[in-house]
């Protein structure tokens, strides 16, 4: 919602929907002006004006409002697990499925890294990447604290699909220090061969970081990648390890919830490029 | 006092130490042994639990599964226990699990994030296992609030809730009071699961059964992570002289951990430097191995990464951040006139 009202681009927020009375998120909509509404999907479903619909309720609401808004002809941008529609990550993947009325923007921990990995598997093809979350139990809402194994499930095979790995395997763990912790990742990547070149990995990944800066500006590796070797099922082989931190914008939710910031301005991204594909704009999204 | 069950967790807590290795005949020869011994629960899993088998963690020589299916295959009257981490491990891997014939499951979060396991204990009571909770890292914070979070655990179907010093950092007091706590609490078992980083892992768990423990966690030879864990046949020969031994054999466990474990063990785990600095630091005692291995390719005293990461109040499964707590200290040194 902030980042929308913040920098508009061919979007216009027509409606924050939700059930919950209590929502501090409708609260502060209704503050701005904004309308808002308590029947959740139906209040969506009501409005013809209403194209594009960012989804963030829980993959079993999805599932139902996945139908729902198709027959509506409404275009679903769907931050749950969920998975109805294709995977979407903007740096690999944005503009390939435009025509599709319902895309998944996979979890947070993927928005995060599998860009990193895709960077690698565009140099040299990748055994297999797994990737650790550490995220701030405080970030953690109750969506994800009851639905854990959804996302260590979806986020492997957002790996594989989009990070184009062999095999994909993800880890999330919460962390209660206080002050709250930044959203850290770490990405290991095994190449298919020990044969590849460092450099041009380096390079790819550099260049995979700064794209991603130019929607999440808190986006940054801790240090260059790591290369050692370790006793793997395929043998001693060279592990790649890169340690990422996303420090959130802070429009909203606090600074330490990276998590939650890269998958907003994901989902704004996504939005924008349906409303410039809806519009018909030629001008490409700044990504 | 009563005397408590004693779960073994040779072939869990002691994958750590044995880097993931464990075959087949040896988990064969380890539960063949515990069962004949009297021991009625056996933890068989990779050291983080099921799916822990990865780069973060260690991969596992042989496929979890076909040692869990081993030992099911080896005990009579023992029942095989799993452990599952939510966050590594998932209901996919605990239903292959109980498809092999495993009867109980532990499940295990950091001690202020229990309500991460309640589609996992729903499940497990779906499938008709005993449950235990594991509370984690419990010397971080207070027995009023452990207490809180097991009775999160028992909402959720928990048959027992743990206190786990993870970090081998309690003392006997602070055993005692969390133990007590989470008895006054709920009203399904507490146990408690000691790792011996201060030297005090038999005084600890002397002090939970003292404080009401039911159930109490060994290793044979302490194999575990850090300095080790109980040793199961000590625990037997005090129980025995206690007057309480829940009908462990204690010559039969001494010869267990003296001709079967001790000549696989790829070293004694003891209080060394680096195992004393993990419980006065109070960090996750699997840390040891990890750290010794960066602290080695950066140069680095594993003493330093050890007590930042500490400072830094990580938590369990957090072994990534040993390179990056390496990384800031190879950084500051050199920035250091």
């Amino acid at each position: 919602m902030y980042k929308i009202l913040r920098n508009p681009g061919h979007m216009e927020l027509a409606l924050v929907a939700g059930i919950d009375p209590q929502s501090e998120g409708l609260a502060r909509a209704r503050a701005l002006g904004i309308p808002t509404s308590l029947e959740g999907i139906a209040a969506v479903l009501a409005d013809p004006e209403i194209k594009i619909v960012f989804d963030a309720t829980s993959a079993k609401a999805h599932m139902r409002h996945a139908k729902l808004l198709r027959e509506a002809g409404k275009i679903a941008i769907d931050l749950t697990p969920a998975a109805c529609g294709p995977y979407v990550v903007p740096p690999v993947n944005l503009g390939q499925h435009l025509d599709e009325p319902n895309v998944n923007l996979i979890t947070c921990g993927g928005q995060a890294t599998i860009p990193l990995v895709y960077a690698v598997s565009r140099v040299t093809p990748v055994r297999y990447a797994e990737i650790v979350s550490t995220v701030a139990s405080r970030s953690a809402g109750p969506g994800t604290r009851q639905n854990i194994d959804e996302f260590t499930s979806t986020t492997a095979r957002g790996l594989e699909v989009l990070g184009g790995a062999e095999q994909g395997k993800a880890i999330i763990i919460l962390n209660p220090a206080e002050p709250p912790i930044m959203m850290r990742n770490t990405v290991y990547v095994i190449p298919a061969s020990d044969d590849f070149d460092p450099d041009a990995v380096v390079d790819s990944v550099e260049r995979m970081v700064a794209e991603v800066q130019r929607y999440v500006p808190g986006y940054q590796l801790k240090s260059a990648p790591v290369f050692d070797r370790r006793s793997t099922p395929w043998g001693e082989r060279v592990v790649i390890a890169m340690l990422l931190e996303v420090t959130g914008a802070g429009d909203f939710l606090p600074p330490y919830a990276g998590n939650l910031d890269i998958m907003t301005a994901a989902a704004w991204q996504v939005g924008e490029m349906f409303a410039q594909h809806l519009l018909g704009v030629r001008e490409e999204v700044a990504v | 006092m009563k005397a408590p069950r004693v779960t073994d967790t040779t072939l869990r807590d002691g994958s750590h130490a044995m880097k993931h290795r464990f075959t087949r005949e040896q988990v064969e020869r380890i539960v063949r042994a515990l069962d004949a011994a009297g021991v009625p629960v056996i933890e068989v899993a990779h050291g983080d639990g099921l799916g822990g088998s990865s780069i973060q963690y260690g991969f596992s020589s042989t496929p979890e599964m076909e040692l869990i299916e081993t030992a099911c295959r080896a005990a009579r009257r023992a029942k095989i226990a799993v452990l599952l981490l939510p966050g590594i491990g998932t209901r996919r891997e605990l239903r292959e699990a109980a498809a092999r014939g495993v009867q109980v499951v532990r499940i295990a979060t950091h001690c202020t994030e229990a309500d991460i396991s309640a589609q996992h204990f729903g499940l497990a009571k779906e499938l008709g296992l005993e449950t235990v909770g594991f509370l984690m890292m419990a010397h971080m914070r207070p027995p009023e609030f452990l207490a809180e979070q097991a009775a999160l655990m028992e909402s959720y179907g928990a048959d027992c809730v743990y206190i786990v010093d993870s970090a081998g950092a309690m003392l006997p007091a602070d055993v005692a009071a969390r133990v007590r706590a989470l008895k006054e609490r709920l009203s399904i078992q507490v146990g408690f699961h000691a790792h011996n980083n201060l030297g005090l892992a038999i005084g600890n768990t002397l002090a939970a059964i003292e404080a009401g423990a039911d159930q109490v966690d060994g290793c044979l030879r302490g194999l575990g992570a850090g300095a080790g864990n109980a040793p199961t046949e000590l625990i037997a020969a005090v129980l025995d002289r206690l007057g309480i031994n829940p009908g462990l054999d204690v010559f039969a466990l001494m010869d267990a951990a003296e001709y079967i474990v001790a000549p696989i063990m790829p070293y004694q785990p003891i209080p060394d430097r680096d195992a004393i600095t993990i419980g006065y630091a109070g960090v996750y005692s699997t840390f040891l191995l990890h750290a010794r291995h960066i602290a080695a390719k950066f140069g680095l005293d594993p003493r330093e990464i050890l007590v930042e990461l500490g400072r830094r109040q990580a938590v369990a499964g957090q072994e990534d951040w040993i390179l990056d707590v390496a990384i800031d200290l190879v950084r500051a040194k050199q920035q250091a006139p």
